[in-house]
């Protein structure tokens, strides 16, 4: 005996439901709503996010992000500290690009007490940020295509990551948390012979890339989960203050790099990638091409990178002196005893510095009352911002699709919680 | 450009004064025009982003006590402006919401009023985004201790169940740094800046701290 079933066409369902949800008005289809918690420990959530949604079937009608988990209360621990004791809490801020933080904060408070780092330090800066960016933009990547179901573009991407962290740990010391800047200048110089690794990484580095983006680029069950998903339109996106490759996937073509250069952003030559439509897959797209951007800078960088002082050494109430000659000068002992006590000693005022980090616009504003210990200092962490948009895109998606658009908005917590 | 905008300013709005920046042009607002000022800025100078939002706390005792301080970008143009406007109400701040100018306003003036209190008149949503609802400090207001103050946790089941809360930080007489602004040379030397563990000052008290709650 043959059952009459008739299924409901899924593609009108889904079409009503959005008007529905879109008009608030209850069309044909009359489903219980179901309210669904995503979260915090979630594999797609990129840490601890929560989304508390309220779901038609499997399709979003609110979605409302719970943060806070991994609020620490950094800037408050930062009016309690020194200016360079502050330096290792960058780390922690976007922990998957913490060289780009690290110069983000150094310029920063130099903007208060207008100093200058000469070429040498802000070429250092400016090589280390680019490399940080391709190892979060890596990270990110490969998070997002394991989120889609693709595993293997994480193992490439980790083993690419991990050819930049040794580099790292060879200029820095740590891999991850990298604390490399300090106000005036950086921890040290870098190491001999350390730029032609650089240089190797970056000629091994572009082939493998292209294998690793040829497995998504036209790959059709990643093109369905991404194309047409979590479109963001130009409007929207400026309004929300979204900005980095999230904003750049809509179309606009803002990057501080160009628009406001910092430390000698200037003289290298790089291309901006902008979106057209603002999908998930433009957003990857963008996040590509600015992988080999950023190798096509490091590769001037080297190219052109200047000799002299890697700090600044006119800067005495500023930059620590070198060790041995603290150790064996009264004058340098005195002066390194006081910038650790004391702090470097900065003005009064205030600065709003942002820097064009891997995963958007990261700013410090700083209000000093004079003295080493800033009166306020305030983070504005871009995944703060990226995420404010996604109780406004994810409303008519489907679950699936939410898993998509948080893969490709590629947050970091620690820097939203802050 | 960027000279011409605080021009504009101030001749359309006669309350608007300069505010001493070295960076970036930057104008003080009183509240009552601030909802215009920023609506003007956005409309005929083109400041579409609004990047930053958040407020200063000048300490307790210290009047006008709260200000809050927009930074807007022109993506047109490159250049930032900075709007400080001081709350007039030291002990229940208020100033206009703008998320109906930036929907992105929404979250950053969330987090103001978690971290200081201020409200925001019009927001549509105005609850805690770090912190959990139920918690009943401010904490990035100046008398808000480093340590943080036991608080019950969020869930009283939990609490019932386990008999713990939130509490302070061990802080083990640190960070020792030196005060800022400070002159004298005896109160400026580095000492522990959060001096509830020590005997100069008595820890402060739950009651003692002002409990703002709606």
């Amino acid at each position: 005996m043959a059952t009459d079933f008739t299924f409901p066409d899924s593609g009108a369902k889904v079409a009503s439901a959005r008007t529905e949800a879109a008009t608030g008005a209850t069309g044909e289809f009359q489903t219980e709503k179901m309210s669904l918690s995503m979260g915090p420990s979630h594999p797609s959530t990129h840490g601890v996010l929560r989304l508390q949604m309220e779901l038609d079937g499997e399709i979003l009608t609110k979605a409302d992000p719970v943060i806070g988990y991994l609020h620490r209360g950094d800037e408050k621990i930062a009016e309690n500290m020194t200016y360079n004791q502050f330096v290792p809490y960058t780390d922690r801020l976007d922990y998957l690009a913490p060289l780009a933080n690290n110069m983000a904060y150094a310029i920063a408070v130099e903007r208060l007490v207008k100093l200058e780092v000469p070429a040498r330090c802000q070429a250092i800066r400016v090589l280390t940020a680019e490399m940080a960016r391709i190892s979060s933009h890596l990270m990110g990547l490969g998070a997002f295509a394991l989120d889609v179901g693709a595993w293997s573009v994480l193992l490439y991407c980790l083993e690419e990551r991990e050819k930049l962290y040794k580099l790292f740990e060879e200029l820095t010391g740590a891999r991850f948390t990298t604390s490399y800047t300090r106000i005036g200048g950086l921890a040290r110089d870098v190491p001999e012979g350390w730029l032609g690794r650089v240089n190797v990484f970056c000629d091994q580095f572009l082939p493998n890339l292209e294998e690793m983006l040829s497995l998504l680029t036209r790959n059709k069950i990643f093109m369905d989960r991404t194309v047409g998903v979590g479109v963001i339109t130009k409007a929207d996106a400026l309004a929300y203050g979204l900005t980095g490759p999230n904003l750049r996937g809509s179309g606009v073509p803002l990057d501080l790099r160009k628009d406001k250069p910092y430390s000698g952003y200037e003289q290298y030559e790089f291309d901006v990638p902008v979106g057209s439509t603002g999908d998930c897959y433009d957003r990857y797209l963008v996040r590509g091409e600015e992988m080999r951007q950023a190798v096509r800078i490091i590769r001037q960088v080297i190219t052109k990178f200047p000799g002299g002082p890697w700090y600044a050494t006119d800067a005495r109430k500023i930059f620590a002196p070198p060790k041995d000659k603290v150790l064996t000068s009264m004058e340098e002992l005195i002066q390194n005893f006081m910038l650790v006590t004391e702090g470097p000693q900065m003005p009064a005022g205030e600065v709003y510095f942002e820097a064009e980090n891997p995963k958007g616009i990261l700013g410090f504003f700083i209000v000093s009352k004079g003295g080493g210990v800033p009166w306020r200092l305030k983070i504005r962490s871009p995944s703060f911002c990226n995420l404010s948009i996604l109780p406004k895109i994810c409303v008519g998606c489907l679950i699936s699709d939410v898993v998509s658009i948080l893969g490709s908005l590629d947050f970091v917590m620690g820097e939203c919680d802050r | 450009m960027s000279a011409d905008t605080t021009t504009a300013l101030k001749a359309k709005f006669p309350q608007v004064t300069d505010r001493p920046s070295s960076d970036h042009p930057a104008v003080n607002v009183p509240v009552a025009d601030l909802f215009a000022a920023l609506q003007y800025l956005r409309d005929e100078r083109a400041f579409d982003l609004l990047m930053d939002l958040t407020a200063v706390d000048w300490a307790e005792g210290v009047s006008p006590r709260f200000t809050i301080v927009y930074h807007l970008y022109s993506t047109s143009s490159a250049s930032y402006v900075r709007v400080a406007a001081n709350c007039a109400n030291d002990a229940g701040p208020a100033v206009p919401s703008m998320v109906s100018l930036w929907p992105g306003a929404n979250w950053h003036e969330r987090e103001c009023y978690d971290m200081f209190g201020i409200k925001f008149e019009g927001h549509p949503d105005l609850r805690r985004i770090l912190m959990w609802d139920s918690y009943p400090y401010h904490p990035l207001r100046k008398e808000f201790p480093l340590a943080g103050i036991e608080t019950p946790l969020s869930d009283p089941e939990i609490t019932q169940e386990t008999g713990t809360a939130a509490i302070a930080a061990p802080m083990a007489g640190g960070p020792f740094v030196a005060a800022p602004g400070e002159i004298n040379m005896t109160e400026g030397e580095p000492r522990a800046k959060d001096e509830s563990w020590a005997d100069r000052r008595a820890r402060p008290d739950q009651t003692e701290l002002r409990q703002v709650k709606d």
